[in-house]
């Protein structure tokens, strides 16, 4: 028997404001809850995706300060007084941002499942500097797993982005 | 894949933190980056009843680089010290290690003391601050002790740390004039844990001789592996291409690996001496580098 | 029937053909997706199920009271409280021969393999159900259990199945020609036995089902990530024991990978749905990852003992070739060893053919269909001799595979055995020599063992490894499509298959529009649902490009003759005067007089209420049309594979990938190639990473993605991909299957560059994937772990 069982009846909960896509809440949580099912279920933001619940897939992938994290590995208690950020964040009244398009340009996604993990592992890199070569593209993809694409249509989105100086804009 | 029930405690002084390690011990875990511990807990492998959140005691979250050495507190998170240029330079072999732990989302949440409390005997780090004869600051609400990292992993995901210890920091002594190290591993994928990993550091001396050398393996025992043996065979020497091969062969004569279902033990015995033969190749190279 | 090359030559084909992008990206990478557990269900009870921790055990008793009594948990359920739905979930693809055993939704007695469901907890949410498992308390007697197919075989080895006198599933032998005295006659001989390991498919979605009886109607509603809908409401329908149109069926509009596990038929299925109708409550069962890997059905298992006989100059006169194939605890079905047995041959001329499944029951999770769906294993057996046969003669492997293959004016080509949807083999269309010199027109063979040769001087071991295969896809009975004219003047295709990412509401909007004459933005495409249209089969075996291909190309046709005829009516002319244009049907020299879309729905379909129409007037423009394929279509294709192998580590560096691949006619060349592109990173890590390990007595031992290694974009390179088109005569649009051909080829052409970088030591690859562990051992000789 897990000793979980054996402590009070009721599950212990607790208040956090948390700011999501940039819209302040507070919200009252189990303790036990992770990120990952507190942004899908109690935000209702579902586009963050649970893979394997255990930090290896990537596809609970979301942004919290400035940093990609798996949101299967924290807990809603941990995000409290924190900024996240989910794959809802990326677009502005349905336009695409230019990493969302080059990912529609190069076919980069078909089950779309894992999609929203790996557009914010990349936006949080993009932030960091430009992607410039194919190493790089592979490098910052890596922590990522997509089981249908082969990766292929994402190198390629990524080596098409405007240069961080182009005409074009660059990436978030 | 859900977490078992526990009571959350979040802490804001290091003095908290003891306070409830000491009320609770073998019921409480401390959570950090929680790259390790949250997995086991959705795969309910650990339930604890308590649950010791550090992340909101900003007193750990500091490292400090000074001319004796590293200082790395409770928090700082693999990322932290991977970006950092002046850690990069002072502990390329740190550096090094850190780059090849998992993938960047982890480590932009895992720290470096719970990669070492968590004492995975395939990780990168444990064998990192053996060679570099890291420190291990320990503390509980009633002592305070430091253990060498040499005497910390006691067996796989077994430390030294007690039910009522935190490790509140490590410290790594600066490395001397002309000392040299370097990380090699041998993993299935980018990222993965090691098959065999090993860290060699050294120190070349006037005369062009390794001297001080360590030899730590990942992957190979229940616990990081010093090769003493292999440490004596090239102490002394200019590990030349005759040195190295002696080494090689004498690790795969000597080694009695661990099997496990990432590799065979005859696998690891055939390896072992190749990662430590190659990071020892690139100290001799980091020689010509400093040209002594 | 109107064959697509008719309208090619005669009207604008304004879509097919062309790589259009696909509509369905929108929502999926704007976190809109609607995969199952995204769907706002609202009140939804979770359920949590207790899995058999043995691989063998005979249950003595289950209590379920402290569990009951948690907080928040609403029910449990074990084998005593659902005695109406302990049925026997049947085999997919059974076989009189086959040594039959009941495989039921919940364990009543027996637990056979670790994962098999033993109760289910119905709770407020996952995580208090999670809870509620931890406090039943099952009384197991462990059984002795058996961990692979060798020990199945072994004399006095435990019964999987207490009572059946044999572990074995089935014995099955085709055979063509003479093979026993082919192989005596044969000048050269080679034999060699080979290993292919168990992988999964690894949706990033696991599975999931929900379900809710609206009492309103009477109908019990379910939504499943099924590849398969209406094959699920079918067995539903006959274990529940109702009618099918007391159930709804619907596979949500987008699906997390599918990959042939979701295309099975699981017990969850039957359980959840009944369990909400008992509840009087919804109910949704989200399959985590934990699950998945102990209860989700896998593939790939198989050992080939192999021999071919040649002659001199290399030409095939023989090939045997006896398997074990791991069926695991039950036959969930018997496709993925009947096809093994008869892709063996290949693309290659072979007079004897002896092709020999001897198909075990192990204490393990059942085996059943995975992207390349027993295919792999076969060509690793086939393609593994063409290039010993290679090497025995002092011959490039790709002449030794020129000599022997069917040449392009041999088609119709009958091999002389049965193809696993009971027609004979016999390949449609194809160019094999095409794909062959595709890829020696990228390599130059020359050149490449110069660079090779020189290499190994300085301990580089570089090899080039071929694989070709033939793949039989767009398997029958049949599939369906329903086209409609809406009441807004727009094309609806209902299709019964539903989608996993192949992008079915793009390339079937092209169809529909191309066949139709209207523009694409008019045509909608939904999927899934079996209120949509009565009948189907489901998305699996590369099957529905040329089976749903061509009845929306059917169904479009026919609403596009009603269309016109409605417009003739109304516009009081001669068809045969009028054509599609837009949104409008036009009279052709004058085109300000027509009629719309909307305007045809509203008389044709809309109609006035009570009112008669003219005699010629088409009404209620809908046509629904079922394609019935005549046999497989057969796709082709070539893998050449250059790998540079660290001999001191055991590690493969894929240096280049070349991918050749036929399937006839292109409708989406992006589609298409997405579909290659992921197989082939399927292929790379059946090839060298992913292998589910067992213990000897059927404990799985790689139960995260820490230890069962999926590959990233750190291991997959980008092949250079070609196409060869053969289109197929059995279908008006001439398609074949793409879906699995980039995995196929993999396995084999990798062990095969190995083996050939390895060649200066003699190394003899044997087993599948190549680890590190396996590559070093096939070089030293060292026997390799157990585990």
């Amino acid at each position: 028997m897990s000793e979980a069982a054996e402590l009070d009846p009721v599950e212990s909960k607790m208040w956090i404001t948390v700011t999501i896509n940039g819209s302040k809440g507070t919200y009252l949580v189990d303790q036990r809850l992770t990120l990952a099912d507190f942004i899908r279920k109690q935000v209702e933001l579902p586009g963050t995706h649970l893979g394997c619940e255990h930090g290896s897939c990537g596809a609970c992938t979301i942004i919290m300060g400035d940093k990609a994290v798996r949101s299967c590995l924290l807990l809603a208690a941990q995000a409290d007084g924190e900024s996240i950020e989910t794959v809802e964040s990326l677009a502005e009244d349905g336009v695409l941002s230019p990493l969302q398009e080059a990912f529609h340009a190069n076919h980069a996604l078909q089950c779309g499942y894992c999609t929203s993990g790996f557009l914010m592992s990349l936006v949080a890199r993009l932030r960091e500097g430009p992607i410039e070569s194919e190493a790089q593209a592979r490098e910052a993809l890596s922590g990522n797993i997509c089981r249908c694409t082969g990766y292929t249509g994402m190198v390629a989105a990524l080596m098409s982005l405007p240069a961080p100086n182009g005409q074009s804009g660059g990436v978030q | 894949m859900k977490p078992s029930r526990f009571t959350y405690h979040a802490p804001t002084q290091i003095e908290e933190v003891l306070d409830l390690l000491w009320a609770y011990g073998d019921e409480a875990k401390i959570l950090a980056g929680g790259q390790s511990l949250m997995p086991m807990l959705n795969f309910r492998l650990l339930a604890p009843a308590h649950l010791i959140d550090i992340n909101r005691v900003k007193a750990l979250n500091q490292y400090s680089l000074s001319d004796s050495g590293l200082t790395i507190s409770a928090l700082v998170r693999h990322r932290d010290l991977e970006l950092s240029p002046e850690v990069e330079l002072a502990y390329p072999i740190l550096h090094e290690g850190l780059t090849n732990i998992a993938h960047v989302q982890i480590r932009n949440r895992g720290t470096i003391c719970g990669s070492l409390a968590h004492a995975d005997s395939a990780a990168e780090l444990p064998s990192v601050m053996i060679a570099l004869d890291g420190q291990m600051n320990v503390c509980s609400k009633s002592s305070r002790r430091t253990v060498p990292a040499g005497e910390f992993f006691r067996f796989h995901l077994t430390s030294d740390l007690d039910s009522t210890e935190l490790l509140e920091s490590v410290f790594i002594p600066a490395m001397k004039r002309n000392s040299v190290g370097a990380f090699d591993e041998v993993t299935r994928r980018k990222g993965d844990f090691a098959l065999v990993g090993a860290a060699v550091v050294g120190t070349w001396s006037e005369q062009g001789t390794i001297e001080d050398c360590r030899i730590v393996c990942s992957g190979v025992a229940p616990t990081p592996l010093r090769l003493l043996e292999a440490e004596e065979l090239i102490s002394g020497t200019d590990l030349s291409e005759e040195v190295l091969v002696a080494v090689q062969q004498l690790v795969m004569e000597s080694l009695e690996p661990t099997e496990d279902v990432h590799t065979s033990a005859q696998y690891r015995k055939k390896v072992t001496g190749v990662v430590v033969r190659r990071g020892l190749a690139r100290l001799a190279e980091q020689r010509r580098v400093i040209n002594v | 029937m109107t064959q697509l090359s008719e309208v090619r030559n005669r009207e604008k084909i304004a879509n097919l053909g062309t790589g259009m992008l696909r509509r369905e990206d929108q929502r999926l990478l704007t976190g809109g997706g609607q995969f199952l557990d995204d769907l706002p269900f609202g009140d939804f009870y979770e359920a949590a199920i207790l899995r058999s921790s043995y691989a063998h055990a005979r249950i003595l008793s289950i209590n379920t009271e402290a569990a009951k009594s948690l907080n928040g948990v609403i029910a449990v359920f074990t084998a005593s409280e659902l005695g109406p739905i302990l049925k026997d979930l049947p085999p997919k693809v059974t076989n009189p021969k086959l040594n039959y055993q009941v495989r039921l939704p919940i364990v009543q007695e027996y637990a056979r393999y670790i994962g098999e469901p033993v109760a289910v907890v119905v709770a407020e949410n996952r995580y208090i159900a999670e809870d509620a498992l931890e406090l039943i308390e099952v009384d197991y007697e462990p059984l002795e259990s058996v961990g692979s197919t060798a020990q199945a075989l072994e004399e006095g080895a435990p019964a999987v199945h207490i009572g059946s006198e044999t572990n074995v599933a089935v014995h099955l032998i085709q055979q063509a020609g003479d093979p026993e005295a082919a192989l005596k006659s044969s000048p050269h001989v080679l034999r060699e036995t080979l290993h292919v390991a168990r992988g999964g498919g690894h949706s990033i979605e696991a599975r999931a089902v929900a379900a809710r009886f609206d009492a309103p109607t009477q109908q019990l509603i379910v939504w499943d990530n099924t590849q398969a809908p209406h094959y699920v409401r079918q067995m539903l329908a006959t274990i529940y024991g109702v009618s099918e149109d007391e159930i709804r069926l619907i596979a949500p509009a987008d699906i997390g990978g599918g990959f042939g596990p979701k295309a099975q038929f699981y017990g969850e299925e039957v359980l959840i749905p009944w369990i909400a109708m008992e509840l009087k409550h919804p109910v949704k069962w989200i399959e985590d990852r934990w699950e998945n890997f102990i209860s989700a059905t896998m593939e790939r298992t198989q050992t080939h003992r192999v021999e071919v006989g040649f002659d001199d100059d290399g030409r095939l006169l023989v090939l045997k070739d006896v398997f074990e194939h791991d069926q695991g605890a039950y036959c969930v079905g018997l496709q993925v060893p009947t096809i093994t047995m008869s892709t063996l041959p290949g693309p290659y001329v072979i007079p004897n053919i002896h092709s020999e499944l001897i198909s075990c029951y192990t204490n393990i999770v059942p085996t059943s269909s995975l992207r390349g769906a027993g295919r792999p294993q076969a060509v690793v057996a086939m393609e593994r001799m063409m290039d010993r046969i290679a090497e025995h003669l002092g011959l490039e492997p790709a002449e030794v595979r020129r000599r022997n293959l069917i040449q392009p004016d041999q088609f119709p080509y009958a091999v002389g055995l049965t193809f696993r949807d009971g027609s004979p083999l016999t390949y449609d269309s194809g160019n094999y020599p095409a794909l062959l010199d595709g890829v020696l027109e990228r390599i130059n063979l020359a050149e490449f063992r110069a660079e090779q040769t020189e290499a190994r001087k300085s301990g580089k071991f570089l090899g080039l490894g071929l694989a070709m295969f033939v793949e039989g896809t767009g398997i029958g009975p049949y599939e369906g499509a329903r086209v409609r004219l809406t009441n807004t003047g727009r094309i609806m295709v209902s299709l019964a298959a539903s989608p996993q990412g192949q992008g079915y509401e793009t390339v079937y909007a092209q169809v529909a529009a191309d066949a139709i004459g209207c523009d694409i933005d008019l045509v909608s495409v939904r999927h899934g649902d079996t209120s949509f249209i009565p009948y189907g089969q489901g998305t699996f075996a590369s099957r529905i490009t040329s089976t749903a291909g061509p009845a929306v190309w059917q169904a479009s046709l026919q609403v596009k003759e009603d269309i016109i005829d409605a417009a003739a009516s109304m516009l009081k002319i001669d068809s045969s005067e009028l054509e599609l244009r837009g949104d409008r049907v036009e009279v052709r020299n004058d085109p300000e007089k027509g009629v719309s879309l909307a305007e045809i729905a509203s008389i044709a379909n809309v109609g006035r209420h009570g009112m008669s129409v003219a005699r010629n007037q088409p009404v209620a423009i809908e046509r629904t049309s079922y394609f019935k394929p005549s046999q497989a279509a057969y796709s082709s294709g070539i893998s050449a594979i250059i790998v540079s192998v660290d001999v001191e580590t055991g590690k493969i560096e894929i240096v280049r990938s070349i991918l050749g691949h036929d399937c006839g006619t292109v409708l989406n060349p992006l589609l298409v190639e997405g579909q290659v592109l992921g197989g082939h990173a399927h292929g790379i890590g059946n090839a060298i990473y992913e292998e589910a390990k067992y213990s000897k007595d059927g404990q799985p031992l790689t139960v995260s993605y820490l230890d069962y290694a999926l590959p990233t974009a750190m291991e997959v390179p980008t092949p250079e991909l070609f196409h060869v088109v053969s289109p197929s005569p059995l279908n008006p649009l001439g398609v074949k299957g793409s879906g699995e051909g980039g995995t196929i080829p993999l396995p084999a052409s990798v062990a095969n560059a190995v083996e050939d970088a390895l060649r200066p030591f003699g190394a003899r690859i044997r087993e599948i994937p190549l680890t590190p562990d396996r590559v070093l051992a096939a070089i030293y000789g060292y026997r390799k772990g157990e585990t």
